[in-house]
């Protein structure tokens, strides 16, 4: 949303967090006077008028090539250091290169940032910077009239549009009216500024992306000094890349400050978060400390089994990078070997994790079944993707849940904790490390592309006050007669004790035969199997999981959007349109997924309608249908994108719709 | 036994007093087929034990699935049945976390070669501080018989009725292939020279690989019967010792040669020959030698068939390494903190 502000408040205005060209125009407000400039660096000279914004979204469009990923992430770090809320959606190629200039190979990352609270990353940009004709043809549809249009003119050749199927140049044609168009000789003019720099043609022009994000960078008053570091310390040994780099960055800003091209620059005010210190962090960083942190707090020493793979590999190159505190990283020859040496550590008394995306859990359901047997702390972590089979590597999907709950063979539960936003990945795996040892148990953690890529500001948490887990090991005989039964349970938990080698007295052997209650012997007698059976089932039913809240402000609300993981924050953003309109909703979000929350039957029959969005074909739906025999009603996306706020707000308007027509009928 | 008789284990605590064999068996009853090769090893390994010098509860033995995949269970020691194929990789994540352990492995010629090669060849290349001991039935002893990627070719089977199509892996060639640092023959039979095997096996810092040609009497007896019988088994094996002439038969008429063109044969050792018998050299640095030697056996008649220590070399322990990257970088940054960690370097206050 793009109106001017009271600064009085912090803002959600009345159509939510969500961009909604109401007026029909994109453009940014009136003009305010110019105020303070933003602090951190920022040249401070500003002889243009300013605007002031409750929120924007920008696209950096460009080729795979062209460093759209990098230019977003420092957008994102100026953004986080200058106190804004945000939001990221980086959007790329499975290919490393794919053909340049095609639309195949264009790359994007989109962030929202607003001086409120916000959920998602925006459902349309008001800004799109386009590198190439490629870029602007494969994201124009997704700008609402009115946006801006940063274009690198240099690129709009007659060969370069041929290739995307331009028969005109839309810079010329008049097919770009209903949008506020820039055009910027990006690549002249960062060659100008790097005439001296003494690097070769090509290596200059590569530099693009940074006068790009100059220019940008002035238009939005961000803080310009965390860039400048952050190229002396990417390119140290290659200083004169590195202010080669800087100087691009510095003449974009300018450029923006002196020509004509641009009348006005923008100013979006802090957000108003609690009260606390921040950092910005996507999801597969939080989860790798997550990791960390549950290895501390439980004294446990962490051990990670992985194979790579998109969009999990990044936890295991963040995890290795901290071998400080202890952590093994063993890259495993294959998946099944990943998770195999995890259950092996685990055995020894690690902290085991595998981590990996759902083609990779198919291959390791063996050994999780396993792990359930042996009765195991075991963490896997299922960065999910789009599928079946390879699918779509780099996008995002929710499809593993069913995976997750039912695919090995036999009765093997499993608990399952997913995390909402990028920033509770932390929060999700400390949780699922504390179900994993407090009962002996693989625990899945189903994350997915779009929180694993995806960032937000997170208030870093005191140490002191993140749980405590205990793993108890067993140091002594647990029978009178002075044997140890290594199936002897908790009664309350219904954990077995976990007893490692080296300590004597408990020697035990355990395995994947089904074995006799209590003393873990091989046993293959009916009655015993279905006992083991059931209590396994009973163990993994008893975890005890915080209640699922609902918000349901009026009490009135009739209808219940429920849903799990990362749909979280288009969910949410949805459901505040709904509330801006009038309409009622009650909202609830699932973070176990088995066992679920206790009051979760109840909470699903209190409503007379109950809305599942998913990026599946209706996976939760399913379980809640079998379990609680509710007619809980899909609505569903497999696009490999999060879902926009305003398509799941007329999917929940429609809902409360055809509640009132019963009623009139 | 020393304990520097065993380097591999120099992080293992020591046991506090002398142990039997009887402190290796456990209460479960064995439930190999009668005249299984399979109890000779067990009791060979059970013998073994006590030599080894460390607390029992620091041994670990980790299989996967197959008839001698049981062995752990009928091991006082901690121990872990796993899934067909599986264990070197479980193995190595216990033994690369914790190298207090002695960690050995038990596996078949169907779930080391077969279902686990991959498994296998990695661990033999990382060099963790495992002891694999194959058994090696040339057959699928627990699913009741099918021929096994050990089989000889054309061999009838239930799976294989008019003869098995696949020529089989040489299972020493295959891990002298993948870069193992000791590569090792023996047989069930012969107690002995298991135990020698064993202890080698034992003292080797890193992965020991040990084949044991283990007799299945029910699915593939007399396997290795030319090895066994009184009558054939003087001239059918080449008892390999380091440093001594590799020479074999009926009062050493036999030796082992390098031919012009490098390649190794056997031949009567006569006046002439006597000091051009190669000389075994297990800690060659090349594995060509030991590559050779491992396929000098006749496919058919398993005439000349060599055992003992093919090859024993060393090289830096994976786990050590693993253990050594974290002193190392705890060393340069000091140990974690995590609310450093957790802080980053760009951070934010709100008020
Ligand atoms: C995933 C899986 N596939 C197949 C099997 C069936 N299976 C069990 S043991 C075995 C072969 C065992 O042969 P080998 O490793 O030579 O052991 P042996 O019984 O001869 O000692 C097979 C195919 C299994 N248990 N698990
Ligand atoms: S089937 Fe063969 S290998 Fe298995 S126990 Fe019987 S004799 Fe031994
Ligand atoms: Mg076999």
């Amino acid at each position: 949303m793009t109106s001017q502000v009271d600064q009085s408040e912090a803002v959600d205005g009345p159509d939510g967090d969500e961009s909604r060209p109401g007026s029909g125009d994109g453009r940014p407000g009136a003009a305010v006077p110019a105020g303070p400039a933003a602090p951190g660096g920022s040249p401070p000279r500003r002889s243009k008028p300013i605007r002031r914004l409750d929120r924007v979204i920008i696209r950096f469009a460009g080729d795979s090539g062209d460093g759209m990923q990098l230019t977003g992430d420092r957008f994102t770090s100026e953004t986080a250091s200058f106190g804004n809320d945000l939001s990221t959606l980086p959007n790329f190629p499975a290919e490393i290169r794919a053909p340049a200039g095609t639309l195949p190979g264009v790359s994007s990352f989109q962030l929202h940032f607003a001086d409120h609270d916000i959920l998602t990353p925006g459902d349309a940009p008001n800004v799109l910077v386009a590198m190439n004709p490629a870029a602007l043809k494969a994201n124009l549809a997704d700008l609402p009239r009115g946006a801006e249009i940063i274009v690198n003119t240099d690129e709009f050749t007659k060969r370069a549009l041929t290739k995307v199927g331009y028969a005109a140049d839309p810079l010329a044609d008049g097919s770009l009216e209903a949008y506020h168009l820039h055009k910027v000789p990006l690549t002249t003019l960062t060659l100008e500024a790097l005439k001296d720099s003494g690097l070769a043609r090509k290596d200059a022009e590569r530099a693009k992306n940074m006068f790009a994000l100059g220019l940008l960078s002035w238009m939005y008053h961000r803080p310009t000094r965390g860039t400048e570091t952050f190229l002396r310390s990417k390119f140290a040994k290659k200083p004169q890349i590195a202010e080669a780099n800087i100087s691009a960055f510095k003449a974009g800003w300018n450029f923006g400050e002196t020509t004509e091209t641009f009348a006005v620059s923008y100013e979006v005010p802090p957000a108003k978060l609690p009260a606390g210190r921040y950092r910005n962090i996507s999801g597969n960083l939080a989860l790798s400390y997550g990791l960390i942190a549950a290895a501390e707090r439980s004294g446990l020493p962490l051990y990670l089994g992985s194979y790579p793979i998109t969009p999990a590999s990044d936890i295991l190159h963040e995890l290795s990078r901290h071998k400080n505190f202890g952590v093994r990283t063993f890259q495993a020859e294959d998946e099944i070997a990943g998770i195999g040496a995890a259950l092996g550590a685990a055995f020894g008394g690690a902290l085991g994790v595998t981590t990996t995306s759902g083609p990779g859990v198919a291959l390791k359901s063996e050994t999780i079944g396993l792990a359930v047997s042996l009765e195991l702390p075991l963490l896997i972590v299922d960065i999910q993707r789009g599928g079946p089979s390879t699918g779509l590597p780099t996008k995002t999907e929710q499809a593993d849940l069913l995976q997750a709950m039912f695919g090995r063979n036999g009765e093997a539960p499993v608990p399952i904790v997913a995390p909402a936003t990028p920033a509770e990945c932390f929060d999700a795996a400390l949780e699922a490390a504390r179900i994993a040892v407090t009962y002996r148990t693989p625990v899945f953690l189903l994350s997915d592309g779009y929180l694993a890529n995806g960032s937000e500001p997170w208030r870093i948490p005191e140490v002191d006050g993140l749980p405590e887990i205990d793993p108890d090991f067993a140091t002594g005989p647990n029978r009178e007669d002075g044997a140890f039964w290594p199936y002897l349970r908790d009664p309350k938990t219904l954990a077995r004790p976990w007893a490692l080698p080296g300590t004597p007295g408990l020697e035990h052997r355990i395995g994947g035969i089904e074995k006799q209650d209590g003393t873990g012997n091989i046993s293959y007698d009916p009655a015993n199997h279905d006992f083991m059976v059931r209590t396994r089932q009973a163990k993994v039913d008893g975890i005890a999981v915080p209640e699922v809240e609902v918000d349901d402000p009026s009490g009135e609300a009739r209808v219940l959007v429920l849903g799990w993981g990362s749909t979280y924050g288009p969910i949410t953003a949805a459901v505040r349109r709904v509330r801006a309109d009038g309409g009622e909703v009650a909202q609830a979000h699932l973070r176990n997924l088995n066992p679920f929350p206790a009051n979760l039957g109840a909470v699903l029959r209190s409503y007379e309608k109950v809305v599942v969005p998913e990026m599946n074909l209706g996976q939760l739906a399913l379980l809640l249908r079998a379990k609680y025999l509710v007619d809980a009603e899909s609505y569903n996306q497999v696009r490999g994108l999060p879902f926009k706020a305003a398509q799941l707000a007329d999917v929940l308007s429609a809902a409360i719709g055809t509640l009132d027509e019963e009623d009139h009928r | 036994m020393s304990e520097s008789g065993f380097p591999s284990l120099h992080l293992v605590p020591k046991a506090e007093g002398p142990q039997s064999a009887r402190d290796f068996k456990t209460d479960q009853e064995v439930r190999w087929c009668p005249g299984c090769g399979d109890y000779a090893v067990l009791a060979a390994v059970q013998g073994f034990m006590p030599e080894l010098g460390i607390k029992r509860e620091n041994t670990v033995f980790v299989s996967g699935i197959g008839c001698s995949s049981r062995f752990p269970y009928y091991m006082n020691t901690y121990g872990v049945h796993s899934i067909h194929g599986r264990a070197p990789a479980i193995a190595t994540g216990l033994a690369s976390a914790r190298q207090d352990l002695s960690v050995w492995v038990v596996t078949g010629d169907g779930d080391a070669l077969s279902i686990g090669g991959n498994h296998l060849i990695h661990a033999l290349r990382r060099n963790v501080n495992l002891k694999i001991l194959l058994f090696n039935n040339r057959i699928y002893g627990l699913t009741k018989g099918q021929y096994s990627p050990t089989s000889e070719l054309g061999k009838i089977t239930k799976s294989t009725p008019m003869g098995s199509l696949d020529a089989p892996f040489n299972p020493l060639s295959l891990a002298i292939g993948a870069e193992a640092s000791f590569v090792a023959r023996t047989i069930d039979s012969d107690r002995q020279h298991l135990q020698s095997v064993l202890r080698a096996a034992a003292a080797h810092e890193g992965t020991a690989l040990v084949e044991i040609y283990q007799n299945c009497n029910i699915f593939n007896d007399g396997a290795f019967e030319a090895l066994k019988e009184p009558g054939t088994r003087d001239e059918a094996l080449i008892r390999l010792e380091h440093g001594q002439p590799i020479r074999y038969g009926t009062d050493l008429a036999g030796g082992v040669f390098r031919g012009p063109d490098g390649e190794l044969f056997t031949a009567p050792v006569t006046a002439d020959n006597e000091a051009d018998v190669l000389v075994h050299d297990a800690h060659a640095a090349s594995p060509a030698t030991a590559f050779a030697l491992s396929r000098i056996a006749d496919a058919d008649t398993l005439h000349h068939t060599p055992i003992g220590v093919l090859r024993d070399v060393r090289r830096p322990v994976y786990g050590e390494l693993m253990a050594s990257q974290l002193a190392t970088a705890a060393a340069h940054r000091g140990p974690g903190d995590l609310a450093t960690l957790l802080a980053g370097n760009d951070t934010w206050t709100v008020d």
